[in-house]
Order: structure tokens, then C-alpha cells, then sequence
């Protein structure tokens, strides 16, 4: 038996190789707790599937973006310029991440700045496998006919127009998928966009999460599917705060791949 | 028959047509307060655009009951004009209902089907004072709605049902008329809608019917002229403006920001970067970073306030409004209008204009407000005739955080981190790596 691989990209270019895709990481799934876990199913099944990839490791800073959402263009571009010299450095032409803002800045924001990859949020990726065969699924898994409502990322939804790559995927698990009212190019934010995620909210009477979650609780599922690692942790406090913790899960789209994979 | 009427009516024209012309360049003038931007690219998407998003309604379909009844009005207006170019030529020629014997029994389907388009315009006024009056739906309710802009919405719905009344009863009295063989009142068909009020003027004598069918007719003609003139000083521009305003349309993708050159000249010569091809080209000279005030947005920002009409759908899907932050998206657009009208009519009474000591950012629009959004494009995607807010609000962020370094002390401390350890998060960039090691010592299964 051997063990799952993180190739680098460093460690690909001094054996001469390149990897057919980058696994952009990002911040989030570098370093946050609940969601490096994502990170870790992404990659198993990367290595399950014999995917040909590399990380930055290391090397890997943040896109820029909330701080550039924040106002702050010089460190945003600071950052942009920084990632684009180590990219254009390995000669990379695919990018996959499994964050929608780092998929919408690396796509939309980078060739402004001299950045230029086919970049594909890891929905799409999944998608792709799946209808490759690729990815077989056990069927009967974990999820095997449970109530599942996705929650659309803003970044991923009405800001780049993907919408029925993460539906296909949670379909593949034979579930039952019930929309929120709320959802594809109506989906209600979670709250963390625009930097949002780093500061407290202006005030109000409700956080945004709340209203959110409540939509989410409403349809009776048990499983709130998401693709984005700030629509994670928003969805996941919204549901620690509605006490419902022991009853509804919140996972990321990864993680339900492979845990019916069985990895 | 004396000429009088003519000469009236060709001096009202005249008047209506000069004070247009006034208006319009003062409109123009004020959105050109905006930077300039170019915006002719794929000319054949953009006119794809506006022909299912303006002329074709697409967007407005998200929400079909006023949609439907907007919809009526909308082809009534497009449709009745063709009657109006009859009014303006009887008007200046002295005839009556001049395409009658030209069209002969379709004149009288004509006048039939405008009869139809009046009353359902008719109807969807009722409606729609009735859901902003009476139902009190809650986008129209909003605080940026009190005063003129409620106020506004009622004389535009109340301006058109008076204009309908006047068509249907300059009908019905043309057609008593016509009965009983006056004059040169040509009889037409039955026309339906209008024989509904004939009862009402049947028993008055000719006189008085020929008062009332002129009175209507020049009514109807001068109300028409004073709308088009009103219209000019309201929401309700968004009937000419929705056009140019779609075909200049974002086309990119909603989630991408617009690059700021002049910042990226500045950080590669930080970092030692060679910039490709812009030697010969030195940067112009560096304005404001990000926008202050309306001459910091661009001309399709102003555009975009004039073109509003309020309607609220952005504000009703906007996530911080929904929990009752101070943001809307809609009073962001109503503020640029506003500044940009205040600089416009001070620069016209040979004042300060922009340099009066105030700002779009700070006397109209707050810093909690801009601080609410969550970028997240649900206004954008609302507005049914593609006005961007959110491209406003994140200009105003970058003028706060660049030239007022006045981003909320946890955006700062962001900024700290990412400037030092390349994560929003305070965290080694040398632990980066460290989710991998677990996940490396498990065998595959």
C-alpha cells in the first residue's frame, strides 16, 4: 500500500516534470481548521483518480482578493503580481481551486496583470470526472437518498455563472436535492463576500448567515452542500447559533465525493 | 377656418421642443461629469443585449405580475406614439385625424387596438398606485422613497391615467360628432372602449361637444409635450435611457473588478518589473485613487443614477438590506443622481460646481453603507435594465482605503497580515504547507 501524494510544484520542476493541473489551495484551505479538511478530501481524490497535479505549497500566497474588495488595489496587485511571477515561473496553464474567489480572481482579475491559465473551480472538476467515469460512485453511501440543499457561492453563481456543475455533482451521490427559495442567480449571499468575512458586520437587526441558514433549515435538509470555504464556516456558525448542529451538516462538495468513495 | 389653432400649436411645439433640447444637453453634460470610458466593444452582443434586456423585457420577467403590467404600458407607449405623430401633424397642418382616409377601415382597427393599449394602460396605473399606496409593497416603502421620490412615482401613474381619459374621451365625443354629421368628423367603426363613455356625453349639444373633443384633443397633445418635458426631471428617464444603458452594459463577468493601470505601473516598479510597452507611454498624471465624488466615477456610472427608476428589486435582494443594514443599492444610485443634479445646476448658476466643499462619499453617501456589502452581485442582477451599484460602491471602498487609509481597523489588520505573511489570517507562511503531512501518511485506500 502506499500513501496519498502532495507533489510541489518545486519538487515537479527539479525532476523535470509539470503536472497537467495546479491545485490552487488557498488561504482558507491552507490554514483554516474545519476546511483544510477539503483540502485533504480534494487531494484523495485527486490521488484516487490518478489526477496529474502539483500544489505551490509554500509558495502560494493569498490572490488578493478581499483585499482588493476592501479598496486596497496596491496590496491586492502586490499579491496578484507576486503569484502570477511564481505561476508564469512553473509555465502553468491549468489552475483548479476549490474556492470561488480564488477561481474568480486567478480567471477574471489575473490577465489584466499578466496572468493568463484556464481556470476551473473544482465543482466543474468533480463534474468532469464523474461524467468521464472517471470517479465511480459506490451508490448507497453516506447520502443515498437524505434531503440536500446547495448553497450558492456568490462568486461562483452570478459572478462567473456556474450553477449546475456543483447540482450535477451532488446529484451523482443519488440524493434527494431540494432548492432553497432562494437560489441560482436569486441564491442569497452567506454574508462573508467583499471582505466581509475579516470584519464584524455594520449594524442591523440580523446576520446575514442567520437569515441564510434559517432559508437552509426551512427545506427540511439535512445536509447543506456547499462550494466555497467562507460559505462553509458562514453556514456552519449559522446552524452552530440555530442549535442544530447534532441534526444538520454542513459539508463541502469534496468531502461528500469522498466520503461516498469511501476515502 | 382660421389659422390660430396652427399657429398655437406650432408655438407650443416649438417651446416644448426648445426646452427638450436645454434639458437634454444639461443631462448629457451632467453625466459627462464622468470619467471616460470606452465601452464599443462587441458591438453585435451589445445590441443583442438590448434588444432582450430593454426592448425585449427579459429581466423584468424575473417578477411576473408587475411585469406583465409594466409590460402594458410599455407597448401602449410605444404604440400610442404613432397616434402622437397624427396629433403633431393635424396639429400643424390644421387637419383632422389625418390618416383616416388614407387607412380607411384600418384606421378604425387602429383606433380600436389603441383604445385597448389605453385602457390597459389605464388598468396598470390603477395597480400599481394601488400596490404603492394601498399594499404598500415594501420595496417602495424604503426610507430613500420619502418625499419627492414617492411623490414622483404617484404623478408619473397619475399623469398617464388622466392622458388615457383624455384619448377615450376625445374619441367618444369625435364619434357623437360623426353620428350626427358635424362638420368634418369622419365616423370610423365602432370603436369599442370609447362608446363605453358615450352615454355619458350623448344628451350635450354640438357646441359643447366640440369644446370638449378640442379641449381633450389639446390636452392630450400639451400633456403629452409636458410629460416628455417632466420626465426630464424624474425617475422616469429610464423609459429613453434604459437603451444606451443596456447596450453599454458590462459584458465581463460580474465577479471581476476593473483594473487599476495606473496602481499596476506603481507596483511593478516597486517590485522591479519591467512594464511591457508602457516606456512610451508615461502614465498620465495620477488622479484620486478610487472615487471621491461623481467626477471620480465613470460617465456609465452616471449614466446608470439617471437611468433608474427606482423600482427598489436591487434593494429588495441585497442581503445587507434584507437584515437591516443602512446599504441600498438603490440609494446609491439616487445619491449619484442626486450629487451629480447639484453639480450640475451649480456649474449652471455660475457656481462651485464640484468644488463647493462637498462629496458623493460623506454628504450623500456613508461609509457604513459602503461598508456593508458583500460584493455579491445581487443588485447587478436585479436591476433590469443592468445598472451596477456594486461597481460604484467598491470605487468609493478604494478611495476610503487608499487615499483616506480609512478602512474599519479589522479591514486593516487584514491588510497587516496579508502584507506580512501573505494570508488575510494571521499565520506563518511556512505553516502553509502543513495540512499536507497528514494527509500524506495515509495509505490510499
Amino acid at each position: 500500500m502506499s500513501t496519498y501524494k502532495v507533489p510541489t510544484m518545486a519538487e515537479m520542476a527539479a525532476s523535470g516534470d509539470s503536472p497537467e493541473i495546479l491545485f490552487w489551495v488557498g488561504c482558507a484551505g491552507s490554514f483554516d481548521d474545519r476546511y483544510k479538511a477539503v483540502t485533504q478530501a480534494f487531494v484523495k481524490i485527486l490521488n484516487k483518480v490518478g489526477v496529474s497535479f502539483a500544489v505551490l505549497g509554500p509558495e502560494e500566497a493569498c490572490t488578493g482578493d478581499p483585499a482588493r474588495r476592501a479598496g486596497n488595489e496596491f496590496l491586492f496587485q502586490m499579491q496578484a503580481v507576486a503569484n502570477i511571477q511564481v505561476m508564469n515561473g512553473y509555465n502553468i496553464k491549468k489552475v483548479v481551486t476549490a474556492c470561488p474567489h480564488c477561481f474568480n480572481t486567478i480567471k477574471n482579475e489575473y490577465p489584466a496583470l499578466g496572468g493568463n491559465y484556464e481556470v476551473i473551480h473544482h465543482s466543474q472538476f468533480l463534474q468532469h470526472l464523474i461524467n468521464e467515469g472517471k470517479i465511480v460512485l459506490q451508490g448507497g453511501g453516506e447520502f443515498k437518498g437524505k434531503k440536500i440543499t446547495f448553497h450558492d457561492s456568490c462568486f461562483l453563481g452570478r459572478a462567473n455563472n456556474v450553477y449546475e456543475a456543483p447540482r450535477e455533482v451532488i446529484k451523482a451521490l443519488d440524493v434527494e436535492l431540494v432548492e432553497m427559495k432562494r437560489c441560482r442567480t436569486k441564491g442569497l449571499c452567506c454574508g462573508a463576500g467583499g471582505g466581509q468575512m475579516f470584519k464584524e458586520p455594520e449594524p442591523g437587526n440580523k446576520d446575514i448567515n442567520i437569515e441564510r441558514t434559517e432559508e437552509a433549515l426551512a427545506t427540511g435538509a439535512t445536509t447543506i452542500a456547499v462550494g466555497c470555504p467562507f460559505c462553509l464556516t458562514m453556514m456552519s456558525d449559522g446552524v452552530k447559533n440555530k442549535d442544530r448542529e447534532h441534526d444538520v451538516k454542513v459539508y463541502d462538495l469534496a468531502e461528500m465525493l469522498a466520503k461516498d468513495m469511501g476515502i | 377656418m382660421s389659422i390660430l389653432p396652427q399657429v398655437v400649436f406650432l408655438l407650443i411645439f416649438a417651446i416644448a421642443a426648445y426646452i427638450l433640447s436645454k434639458r437634454i444637453k444639461y443631462l448629457r453634460r451632467n453625466i459627462f461629469l464622468g470619467k471616460g470610458e470606452t465601452r464599443n466593444d462587441h458591438p453585435e452582443e451589445r445590441w443583442k443585449t438590448m434588444l432582450l434586456v430593454a426592448f425585449g423585457q427579459q429581466k423584468m420577467f424575473k417578477r411576473f405580475v408587475p411585469a406583465f403590467l409594466h409590460l402594458l404600458i410599455y407597448v401602449a407607449f410605444v404604440i400610442i406614439n404613432l397616434e402622437v405623430l397624427e396629433f403633431v401633424i393635424d396639429g400643424l397642418a390644421g387637419t383632422h385625424r389625418i390618416f383616416a382616409p388614407f387607412l380607411g377601415a384600418a384606421y378604425g382597427v387602429a383606433m380600436n387596438i389603441f383604445e385597448f393599449l389605453a385602457i390597459a394602460v389605464l388598468v396598470s396605473c390603477v395597480a400599481f398606485l394601488i400596490r404603492r399606496n394601498v399594499m404598500k409593497v415594501e420595496r417602495f416603502t424604503k426610507p430613500e422613497m420619502k418625499g419627492w421620490p414617492s411623490l414622483d412615482a404617484n404623478l408619473i401613474l397619475v399623469i398617464e391615467i388622466v392622458l388615457m381619459f383624455a384619448i377615450l374621451t376625445m374619441n367618444a365625443t369625435d364619434q357623437i360628432l360623426a353620428s350626427r354629421g358635424v362638420g368634418d368628423y369622419a365616423l370610423l367603426n365602432t370603436l369599442f372602449f370609447s362608446s363605453l363613455i358615450r352615454p355619458i356625453f350623448e344628451g350635450m349639444g354640438n357646441g359643447t361637444l366640440i369644446f370638449i373633443e378640442r379641449f381633450a384633443w389639446w390636452f392630450h397633445i400639451i400633456g403629452i409635450l409636458g410629460f416628455a418635458v417632466y420626465v426630464t426631471y424624474s425617475k422616469h428617464l429610464h423609459i429613453f435611457l434604459a437603451f444606451p444603458n443596456t447596450w453599454y452594459s458590462n459584458l465581463k463577468p460580474k465577479g471581476e473588478m476593473v483594473n487599476m493601470p495606473e496602481v499596476t505601473n506603481e507596483v511593478n516598479m516597486m517590485l522591479g518589473i519591467p512594464t511591457e510597452g508602457n516606456q512610451e507611454t508615461p502614465p498620465a498624471e495620477i488622479g484620486r485613487f478610487g472615487a471621491k465624488d461623481v467626477n471620480d466615477l465613470t460617465w456609465v456610472n452616471v449614466m446608470n443614477a439617471y437611468s433608474c427608476t427606482e423600482c427598489g428589486r436591487c434593494t429588495s435582494e441585497c442581503p445587507a438590506n434584507i437584515t437591516g443594514k443602512k446599504l441600498s443599492p438603490r440609494k446609491i444610485m439616487m445619491d449619484v443622481r442626486d450629487r451629480a443634479e447639484e453639480v450640475g445646476k451649480s456649474i449652471d448658476a455660475g457656481g462651485q460646481g464640484l468644488e463647493d466643499g462637498k462629496s458623493l462619499l460623506g454628504d450623500y453617501i456613508t461609509k457604513e453603507e459602503i461598508n456593508a456589502c458583500t460584493s455579491c452581485n445581487a443588485c447587478v442582477e436585479a436591476c433590469p435594465i443592468n445598472i451596477d451599484p456594486l461597481s460604484i460602491i467598491l470605487q468609493l471602498r478604494r478611495y476610503v482605503a487608499m487615499e483616506e487609509s480609512g478602512t474599519p481597523a479589522q479591514w486593516n489588520a487584514m491588510f497587516q497580515n496579508m502584507e506580512t505573511s501573505f494570508s488575510p489570517w494571521k499565520f506563518s507562511p511556512s505553516d502553509r504547507f502543513n495540512w499536507a503531512e497528514k494527509v500524506k501518511e495515509e495509505e490510499v485506500k
